[in-house]
């Protein structure tokens, strides 16, 4: 059961599961249960979706580009809706994060994809972060990420099959 | 060349391709192995696995959005899954 290599499955499906529960308990506490309109219900989705979405990155935390864009993402967003002037100033640190997890590669990146750039650009907007890294940097990512990317599935997956019978 | 490596070798393209390679469920057919999966496919079949995968997330938090009324998330349940999940 220990994987002493790169992603150590095991935990990272514990911490992602406590997490999400845990967050699945407190959006389940916010709403009265009388409440079963479709606006709810999807309130209620988009919730649980950025609490899916949070979890896996809070569980990676910054080991990883592509986690660190998510939770910037993530921490930007709430910030915006508490206060409207920060998005100009935010707009600003993600170039100095982006910059610093690339090596300053951004404009370097055509030169790398020979023959399958816009592939390679697809992927880009597919993985957080993905438009500011380098080739090499962005395969290794997408490789962690589709790892995670089934652990959220399979745990999520098995959550609703044991809740929902 | 530079040893900033910024440019990176096709050895070690090709083996982050590869490695991506064996990450896909449709490709693990392993027909011939080797070079018959061309970069482009590889490519082309993670950014739709991505898509496929992140679909799947919002499929299911639908559903868990639908019975969050039903589950009631003892701290019993959560040992249980977690180590259901484990196995």
């Amino acid at each position: 059961m220990n994987n002493p290599h790169h992603l150590n499955p095991t935990s990272l499906k514990s911490r992602f599961t406590t997490r999400f529960l845990r967050a699945l308990t407190k959006i389940r506490a916010q709403k009265p249960i009388s409440s079963s309109s479709p606006t709810e219900i999807f309130r209620r989705y988009r919730r649980i979706k950025v609490a899916a979405d949070k979890s896996m990155a809070y569980s990676v935390r910054s080991r990883r580009i592509w986690s660190r864009a998510m939770l910037w993402k993530l921490r930007s967003r709430s910030y915006r809706r508490q206060d409207p002037c920060s998005g100009r100033r935010s707009g600003k640190t993600n170039q100095a994060i982006m910059k610093k997890s690339s090596n300053g590669n951004i404009t370097r990146r055509r030169e790398d994809g020979v023959g399958f750039v816009e592939e390679a650009d697809e992927l880009r907007q597919l993985v957080p972060g993905g438009e500011t890294m380098n080739l090499c940097n962005l395969l290794d990512e997408t490789a962690h990420y589709i790892k995670c990317l089934t652990t959220q599935v399979q745990v999520m997956k098995k959550i609703a099959d044991f809740y929902s019978f | 060349m530079s040893g900033a490596s910024n440019k990176i070798t096709d050895d070690e393209l090709n083996a982050l391709i590869l490695r991506l390679g064996t990450l896909l469920p449709q490709l693990n057919h392993g027909r011939h192995g080797r070079a018959s999966s061309s970069t482009t496919k590889i490519l082309k079949e993670t950014c739709s696995y991505i898509r496929r995968l992140q679909k799947e997330v919002d499929d299911l938090s639908k559903r868990l959005s639908k019975c969050l009324d039903s589950m009631d998330i003892t701290s019993s349940d959560a040992e249980f899954l977690t180590n259901l999940l484990q196995q």
